[in-house]
């Protein structure tokens, strides 16, 4: 059992996080954009997160947080 | 004591206990001295790599809430530009000393007055002041070292103080510690690290909103206002009934001293009118005497294509003819020679 | 469920303004979490830069001081003399520590200051819109270097930690990067590793950083990683080049 959390309103849209996700979980939210004016990037299948903060830890600005 | 081992046996004194700097003639001797007798008290000497690094382990030093201070000579002070108006952005304390030599270029290594537009008109870039200090005898730059100290902290604000080669090599006797520090507020602003709760310290001097810039200059403003009140310094002599007054600072003030005896033998009554604050300049002072009716010209005096002289004119306002006499390039004018121009000025003027 | 990853004590709330896919941010993060790790924030002095770092002051959440451009080895050198026992680094770009402030960095370190450089070497100056730095890569295509660097009149791309490297004063420099997780997890350690170096007093300890510039080299964020990796690290190898015991 893990969860990220994205903080989206620090989100750029630079998908880093999503390239590094060893499930392929991380997306962008095309349907949504935030208060910077970009798509933030956020996980629906939450349930295939492993935990292993790889997003997180590419994530230029700390907008992820981790819990296991 | 010689000048140059006065200023920093009186920085010593008042607590200095930093010092960087970078060799240039003529004012080695305070470094040397800085190097001898600072490990002796605790405190730190570092030759830097150039004056712009020396400069800006001030800014640091001062950010860390030291009492620093460094010295130069004209290019070497052309060379602490930057780092002084991000000290004077940043309100930083710190004071800084230049023996200056003649210039433009390298010069010559003689005595000068020609950074007085540097020190006072600004240097560097941007909306700032120095305090720019003149001592003339060194008993007054022992004093002034300390009390320079003081309205840099009390004001966060860098300190000049402006002397020339012959001040520097000079020897007289002194007394220190007869101006007593001031008593200051701790500086709570300082990168120190802390325990427990309070705001991060930050030293800046970017702002990169322009209203947040404009606020931030108008606030140093208010306090260059509070140092013209409180700090403005002159000294007159033998103005009461002169028909010349003299201005003149530093060196040449020493110098006008004996032409004003000389002169009374003479039956010619001249007077002088010394500033000891360069910034804050004693506009006011010069404007008075100008005024009256005894006075029938202003002549400034400086080793200098004339600087001065400009604030000097300003002041004086049209009320007199304001004149000007110099020596530059590290020649000192004599006394005689500046007798024969009072005596000219004074043809002029009473016919 | 616990916390494995969130935002370090040692960064502000502030939001960082670097562009999307800039690792300044993942840099500052690494130098907050070994900050963090070391119970350090607050005996902890950075020197904030002029380049695309200059408001790490409002970033990093312990004492600051903003430098001059390329002084801020000299500003560290200040306040360490002031405060001996307190942690000293800087954080500074290529044209900053490589430039206009090589005189600073070369004596600083010469002279043993015991302090952290953090070196963001992103083959660019970034801030003022991508002209060619000292350690911009040969053929490299700026805004200042339209042809590409050529050896012959701009000489070659710089190598900081090497050239450092034979000064005596200097304890520690390692060459890092942070274009992927393994990566990133070994500039941490390294990051660490000059900060305990300098809380032993062992002298001038230096971290340079391999670095990205997506929006000056013109590519998307994941290809900027691509290019570090292919372009930068054979001309700029990683690894330690300087650690006295
Ligand atoms: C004395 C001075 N010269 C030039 C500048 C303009 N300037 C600001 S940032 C910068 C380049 C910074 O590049 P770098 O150090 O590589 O950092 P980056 O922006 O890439 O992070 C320059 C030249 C300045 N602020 N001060
Ligand atoms: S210009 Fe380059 S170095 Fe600067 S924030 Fe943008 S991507 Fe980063």
């Amino acid at each position: 059992m893990a969860r990220v959390t994205f903080n989206e309103d620090l989100c750029k849209g630079c998908k880093l996080c999503v390239a590094v996700c060893p499930k392929k979980i991380v997306k962008i939210a095309e349907d949504r954009i935030n208060n910077k004016g970009y798509h933030p990037a956020t996980v629906e299948e939450m349930d295939k997160c492993i935990g292993c903060a790889f997003c997180a830890m590419m994530c230029p600005d700390v907008v992820i947080e981790v819990e296991k | 004591m010689k000048g140059n081992e006065a200023i920093a046996e009186a920085a010593i004194q008042a607590g200095c206990r930093y010092f960087f700097g970078y060799p240039i003639t003529p004012q080695n001797e305070i470094p040397a001295y800085m190097a001898k007798r600072l490990p002796q008290v605790g405190g730190t000497f570092i030759q830097a790599e150039s004056e712009i690094s020396a400069i800006n382990m001030v800014y640091g030093a001062a950010g860390a809430g030291a009492r620093v201070m460094t010295s130069s000579s004209s290019p070497g002070i052309s060379l602490k530009q930057e780092g002084i108006s991000y000290i004077a952005g940043a309100e930083l304390p710190c004071l800084i000393v230049n023996i200056v030599r003649g210039g433009p270029g390298l010069g010559g290594i003689q005595p000068a007055q020609s950074d007085y537009f540097q020190a006072v008109k600004g240097g560097g870039h941007g909306d700032y002041r120095l305090v720019v200090l003149a001592p003339s005898t060194i008993q007054e730059v022992v004093d002034l070292v300390q009390e320079g100290f003081d309205i840099a902290d009390r004001y966060r604000n860098p300190v000049m103080i402006l002397g020339d080669g012959m001040l520097g090599q000079m020897m007289e006797p002194v007394e220190f510690g007869k101006r007593k520090p001031a008593e200051l507020p701790p500086k709570e602003w300082a990168t120190a690290g802390w325990k427990g709760d309070r705001p991060r310290a930050v030293i800046n001097s970017l702002f990169i909103d322009p209203q947040a810039l404009e606020d931030h200059v108008k606030k140093i403003y208010k306090k260059y206002k509070a140092i013209r009140i409180n700090e403005t310094r002159a000294e007159c002599f033998n103005c009461e009934d002169a028909e010349i007054i003299v201005a003149a600072y530093g060196t040449t003030a020493r110098i006008v001293r004996s032409v004003i005896e000389i002169a009374s033998k003479e039956g010619i009554k001249v007077g002088l009118i010394r500033p000891i604050t360069l910034w804050p300049f004693p506009a006011e002072t010069i404007r008075s005497w100008a005024e009256k009716d005894h006075v029938k010209a202003v002549l400034t005096v400086e080793m200098s294509m004339g600087q001065m002289a400009e604030d000097v004119t300003l002041a004086v306002g049209g009320r007199k003819p304001s004149l000007f006499y110099g020596r530059t390039g590290g020649m000192v004018p004599a006394p005689l020679e500046i007798l024969a121009e009072i005596k000219k000025i004074r043809e002029g003027a009473l016919k | 469920m616990k916390k494995v990853f969130k935002r370090p004590e040692s960064l502000t709330d502030k939001p960082m303004h670097y562009c999307p896919g800039c690792t300044h941010g993942i840099v500052h993060r690494l130098v907050a979490e070994a900050l963090d790790e070391l119970n350090i924030r607050q005996d902890t002095i950075g020197v904030a830069p002029v380049g695309c770092a200059v408001f790490a002051y409002d970033y990093f959440n312990c004492d600051m001081q903003e430098a001059a451009h390329g002084r801020a080895p000299a500003v560290a050198t200040g306040i360490k003399r002031v405060h001996p026992d307190k942690v000293v680094f800087t954080y500074q770009g290529d044209g900053d520590l490589a430039s206009i402030g090589a005189a600073e960095i070369v004596h600083a370190a010469n002279r043993g200051e015991k302090i952290t450089a953090i070196f963001i070497n992103n083959a660019i100056y970034g801030m003022t819109g991508g002209q060619m730095a000292p350690t911009t890569l040969l053929d490299q295509v700026t805004a200042t270097s339209p042809y590409g660097r050529k050896a012959e009149t701009e000489g070659y791309p710089i190598r900081i930690s090497e050239m450092l490297s034979t000064l005596e004063g200097a304890a520690y420099i390692e060459r890092v990067s942070v274009h992927d997780i393994k990566h990133i997890n070994h500039a941490k350690k390294a990051i660490r590793k000059a900060f305990e170096y300098q809380l032993q007093g062992r002298g001038f300890t230096m971290v340079e950083v391999l670095s990205t510039c997506p929006t000056n080299w013109g590519l998307t964020p994941l290809e900027s990683l691509k290019w570090l990796k292919d372009n930068m690290i054979p001309y700029y190898p990683l690894g330690v080049k300087r650690e006295v015991e």
